[in-house]
């Protein structure tokens, strides 16, 4: 056993030794240490280097405040996780960790030098420097820059753990369990209530584990920690969640739990997660965060060895770890002496304590001078000595005129400082609720809730034991939903006084020649805050942004209200009135993966597939993701590349017959007396005059008159549509047609019933389509004079009930089956096979899209981009003139929507006759302008045509069908391209195959 | 002329405590008050006030998802057909809709102790018992799909999921039970 740790005592388990190793160093600690309590037991404190300067660091606190002693664990390749807390990292056996930012070694750092040369980087001095020359910021600054900047080094394989998330609901979310949270949940659970506890230790009890004074119910406080607990977790209402951080604080109560499930753990289960995200809708909740010590700020406080009275408290009865072998105590409260005595009694020599108050008579105060130990009061610190370690405080005291008086220079190897308390109010702050300053407290106090929370205990500034666990009890008898049982009273003593602190930094530490720090993890100093002062700002926002004081990853749990008391005294202004900044979720670094949880790889989203996928990908179809969907783009046969393949299947449809899986459609049936009234305020065509039977392309606008959507409807009965939608537009349409009916025409009667994945869509286009559908299709007659273009029928459809449409997106006679889903593969089977004899050949994504081009018929959101309106997709023939309205009708009547100007669809063929344009590619009149250039549209569409044997290209052009016949230019990668403007239909102008 | 063609449903895993249900006749109804009262005649429907419940009589359930809404599930011996007309005979005149969506969704069963738990892993709705009585049903979210729960036993529950996000929400249900059920 090492010789920092004590004989007994503590909560760690002496029979379980653990070994680990730091830096590739090996040392031994126990299980139940944290990281930072093991290697203090080792008499490690130099632990890392700072984030700007490279200073020696050590350990300051005991919990996840910390801002100093940073570190990165390592598992495997993998598993590295940097910039972790070794106040909150867990000791397990053959745990790996090591020491950030320094190189070649922690105690051998070259960075070191910036320390030396600091002058040149003062606060802000990024905003001021390397401003020339310029272009230096690119190639030089900026590299070097970020290479110095940031701690730790993010792990670059991919994360190979699984997390996990749930939803929870709960009466009372008790968030902390140390007494006040204690307290709370037994009393919520006293009255009924549904209780979650969540703590993000280890263990339940706060600052109860490290406390040896006090006395509970009769007991000590560790007794009563294991009965509370024992009690809560047997009660069936109660769910209890160690190493849990409530990190964030969202609308309606709704917080986010992280759970760390195997970190501790020294061989996780294969396949267990590591970590649970929890979001937990609460009906009330309890904050009791407790409070965080506050350092004090002097010159040559960030040496290794100089902490937190209260942490070394902690590593003193908690861990059974002495910090040190001769110890001076700083002080500004009666907290810091508890500390002082505590490692006195476990046999540390405390060479002295400098108190900052003029008097310090307390209890302790006289229990320390009882004990030998001497008290200086009205004492400051003007510096410390060592190296890497504390090695020696110099105090003096401070007289009337400020001027330091008698100076003492005492030799120690830690020294315990203490600022006083400052509740922790992030939780409250996050839910939005309002803060107040406190005199008495000298700190920000919760005051008006925006949600069903209320604090209780420590974060509230209720620091008495007894008074605590009082404030807890109430608090959770009135969380809970109701009263049914009496009170519970806890009777409680503690020697623990909180009286004193100290805000800001000690006297004359600005006239120090040694740096006294406020943020230990961002480095910024009490010379930095003045800068900030000078150069005249005023806000703690500014300042903050200045400075960067705050804005590291401990989010200024330490440092903010010490800065804030600085500047006011800088600026002689009140602290509320430089005001204190947003704290911000997470509480603590939380981890990627606890957000994503499940949602990566092929459960990030769904994948969904249509009936006929299956037999797609089995014929080698290449798919593209079209939303959510998978769709065929092709089906290359005999090594065909694409180009290859959609040739031939262009070919196929336009000469004899093409099968398309056209399930992924948007289908929306509409049903009602009010359908066809609906439609007509909706869309912008008429429908009233369309007959049963009959089909329709349909165009819908926004109410900016642009278009959103549009698909082919059909009227199935007098009062019924079958409306299609594009595949990408569906759930939208349908909630902007939900919208409407629910909240402006509420006087219709009609009903919206999505159908999309009802029906299997197999389209068969081409020639001979029909020839292939006469094998297929029973119980109607498939002529022109009785199906023509446009129409609908329901008929037996290879023994299935279906629906078949005349309906062409590929300019030749086509039809679309509907099957039911179910059905959609044998169906797609048989005409398949029905096709063999008429060489049915069937085609992908990429084919329809070249057909519908060669027809001029436009993709919306490849051809339209938001700001198209249906006269400049050459539709105007589709808005119903002598409608009193639809939507979108009103902006359509704006004088600037019908502008000769505007970008109307064209077709371009290149005057070569062989060059593809690019799609997204520029327009313009001239060649070889000089910049800016003078663009008049751009292509949206571009495929080369198989059956016209030259490359074609739809395009937006200013004025375009004004156009037609002249000769503009497309500038592309390998030089302008002449190209002709030619009317957007390049393949059957009169339509006569599509009437076939 | 081709033979009838077969049918296919999707293929999603089955264990002790998830099971793809066999397919079934649904049909999605909208209407008033009147047009419910007299469908409910044809079928057990819920009255419009019963909110987020089912009825049941027998292998027939309306499921309550809207005060004009209800979504009504009936054994696939039952042709959906059959079921349409009976449903329009009873209703008659007034104003409402009725479309066939038998195959646009499936049912997946979840059941056993942690039934609640594996829904909790990507519903965030309170499924607990008091909350969640057997019988509510509702229209909410698994994670990114759209389903509609209906709670059938005290540890059993029903999800109705569109089809093609029937393999999503059986996977991530897996991935979810892999720390309850191992």
């Amino acid at each position: 056993m090492s010789r920092w740790r004590t004989a007994a005592g503590g909560r760690v388990d002496r029979a379980h030794p653990l070994a680990f190793r730091f830096d590739g160093t090996r040392y031994e600690g126990l299980a139940g240490d944290t990281l930072a309590s093991a290697l203090l037991a080792n008499g490690v404190h130099l632990v890392g280097r700072s984030f700007k300067y490279h200073r020696p660091r050590g350990i300051v606190t005991a919990g996840a405040e910390e801002p100093s002693a940073l570190v990165t664990v390592r598992r495997d390749a993998a598993r590295v996780t940097p910039d972790l807390r070794a106040t909150q990292v867990e000791l397990y056996e053959g745990l790996e960790a090591q020491s950030l930012n320094r190189w070649p070694s922690l105690a051998r750092d070259v960075g070191r030098i910036n320390d030396w040369l600091s002058p040149l980087f003062p606060a802000g001095f990024y905003y001021k420097t390397f401003m020339w020359p310029k272009s230096a910021w690119k190639s030089l600054y900026e590299p070097v820059i970020r290479h110095a900047a940031g701690l730790g080094v993010a792990p670059s394989e991919p994360d190979p753990d699984r997390y996990a998330q749930c939803y929870a609901h709960c009466d009372v979310l008790v968030v902390g369990a140390g007494p006040a949270g204690l307290a709370a949940a037994l009393a919520a659970a006293d009255q009924g209530a549904r209780v979650m506890i969540c703590d993000e230790q280890n263990e339940f009890g706060g600052s109860l584990l490290a406390d040896r004074h006090a006395t509970i119910d009769g007991t000590d406080a560790a007794t009563w920690v294991g009965r509370a607990v024992a009690e809560l977790a047997a009660h069936p209402r109660v769910v209890c969640l160690p190493r849990t951080t409530a990190f964030g604080y969202f609308p309606h109560n709704l917080i986010g739990l992280a759970e760390r499930l195997t970190d501790h753990l020294a061989a996780p289960a294969p396949h267990a997660a590591r970590e649970r995200l929890w979001q937990v809708r609460a009906r009330s909740v309890v904050i009791a965060a407790g409070s965080v010590e506050r350092p004090l700020v002097f010159p040559g406080n960030d040496r290794p060895g100089v902490m937190l009275a209260g942490a070394a408290r902690t590593y003193l009865n908690r861990y059974g770890v002495r910090v040190g072998d001769r110890v001076v105590l700083v002080t500004a409260t009666d907290a810091g002496y508890e500390a002082a005595i505590d490692l006195r009694d476990a046999g540390v020599e405390v060479a002295g304590i400098a108190d900052l108050r003029p008097t310090a008579n307390g209890e302790w105060p006289a229990a320390a001078r009882a004990a030998g130990i001497e008290v200086s009061e009205s004492a400051t610190v003007l510096g410390t000595s060592g190296n890497l370690r504390v090695a020696g405080i110099t105090i003096a005291q401070t007289t009337a005129s400020g001027a330091g008086g008698a100076r003492r220079s005492l030799a120690c190897d830690a020294v315990l400082m203490s600022g006083g308390y400052t509740p922790s109010v992030h939780l409250f702050s996050q839910s939005r609720g309002k803060l107040r300053w406190s005199d008495a407290h000298q700190a920000f106090l919760p005051e008006r809730s925006a949600e069903r929370e209320r604090s209780a205990g420590a974060c509230r500034g209720v620091y008495d034991l007894a008074e605590a666990i009082a404030d807890g009890l109430q608090a959770g008898a009135d969380a809970a939903p109701s009263r049914t049982a009496s009170a519970r009273r806890i009777a409680a003593t503690s020697a623990r006084s909180t009286d004193g602190g100290h805000l800001g930094a000690v006297p004359l530490a600005s006239e120090a020649s040694q740096k006294s720090f406020v943020d230990w993890q961002h480095d910024v100093t009490i010379k930095d805050l003045a800068i900030a002062t000078r150069e005249g700002f005023r806000s703690i926002e500014h300042v903050k942004r200045f400075t960067t004081t705050g804005m590291a990853t401990d989010q200024g749990k330490t440092s903010n209200l010490n800065a804030l008391a600085i500047v006011a005294r800088a600026i002689d202004a009140p602290i509320p009135r430089v005001g204190l900044t947003t704290f911000r979720m997470p509480y603590t670094p939380t981890s990627f993966g606890t957000f994503a949880g499940p949602s990566r790889g092929d459960l990030f989203d769904p994948i969904r597939r249509t009936p006929i996928h299956e037999w797609a990908a089995a014929a080698g179809a290449v798919f593209e993701d079209v939303g959510m969907w998978k769709r065929a783009r092709y089906f290359p046969e005999h090594g065909e590349d694409m180009h290859a393949a959609v040739a031939r299947e262009c070919r196929a449809v336009r000469s004899a017959c093409g099968l398309f899986d056209a399930s992924t459609l948007g289908k929306i049936e509409i049903v009602g007396p009010g359908a066809a009234e609906f439609l007509e305020r909706l869309y912008v065509n008429s429908w009233a005059n369309l007959g049963v039977g009959r089909c329709r392309y349909g165009i819908l606008c926004r109410e900016d008159g642009f278009i959103t959507d549009d698909g082919v409807i059909a009227r199935l009965a007098a009062d019924r549509f079958h409306v299609t939608t594009t595949t990408g537009g569906a759930p939208r349409v349908l909630a902007m047609m939900e919208d409407y009916r629910q909240t402006e025409w509420p006087d219709l009667e009609v009903w919206l019933t999505s159908t999309t994945e009802q029906w299997a869509v197999i389209a068969v286009q081409g020639p001979k389509a029909r020839d292939v559908l006469r094998e297929c299709v029973e119980g109607i007659d498939l002529e022109s004079a009785a199906l023509p273009h446009m129409s609908v029928a329901a008929a037996r459809i290879c023994g299935v009930e279906g629906l078949v449409m005349r309906v062409s997106f590929t300019g030749e006679l086509g039809y679309e089956l509907n099957v039911p889903a179910d059905y959609g593969l044998g169906v797609w089977k048989a005409v398949h096979a029905a096709g063999a004899g008429h060489g049915i050949t069937c085609y992908g994504t990429e084919t329809m899209h070249v057909l519908r081009a060669e027809k001029g018929y436009i993709i919306v959101g490849q051809d339209t981009d938001g700001t198209v309106t249906p006269d400049d997709a050459g539709l105007s023939w589709a808005v119903g003139r002598k409608k009193p309205d639809f939507v979108g009708r009103r902006s359509l009547q704006r004088q600037s929507m019908q502008a000769p100007d505007r970008k109307q669809l064209v077709g371009l063929r290149p005057r070569d006759g062989r060059t593809l344009l690019d799609e997204g590619a520029q327009v313009a009149e001239q060649p070889n302008q000089r910049p800016p250039m003078r663009l008049v549209g751009h292509v949206t569409s571009s495929y080369q045509s198989a059956v016209l044997g030259a490359p074609i290209a739809l395009a937006m052009i200013a004025g375009g069908r004004a156009r037609l016949g002249q000769t503009l230019v497309v500038p592309m990668p390998g030089g302008d391209v002449a190209v002709e403007v030619v009317s957007p239909v390049f393949y059957d102008p009169k339509g006569e195959r599509i009437n076939a | 002329m081709r033979e009838t063609a077969v049918r296919n449903v999707p293929d999603l895993p089955a264990s002790d405590w998830m099971r793809p249900l066999p397919p079934a006749t649904r049909v999605a109804f909208q209407g008033g008050p009147a047009a419910r009262a007299a469908a409910a005649q044809a079928f057990p429907l819920p009255d419009a006030q019963a909110v987020c419940r089912a009825r049941r009589d027998g292998d027939r359930a309306g499921l309550w998802l809207g005060p004009d809404e209800c979504l009504l599930i009936a054994p696939a011996t039952t042709a959906a057909g059959a079921l349409l007309g009976a449903l329009r005979s009873a209703i008659g005149a007034t104003a409402h809709s009725l479309v066939d969506v038998s195959h646009r969704q499936v049912g997946i069963e979840v059941r056993g102790p942690h039934a609640e738990r594996l829904l909790n892993g990507a519903c965030p709705l309170d499924l607990s018992l008091d909350r969640f009585p057997v019988d509510m049903c509702t229209r909410t979210v698994f994670a990114k799909a759209e389903i509609v729960l209906w709670r059938t036993d005290e540890q059993q529950f029903r999800v109705e999921v569109w089809r093609s996000f029937a393999p999503y929400t059986a996977a991530l249900l897996q991935e979810i039970a892999r720390d309850y059920v191992g």
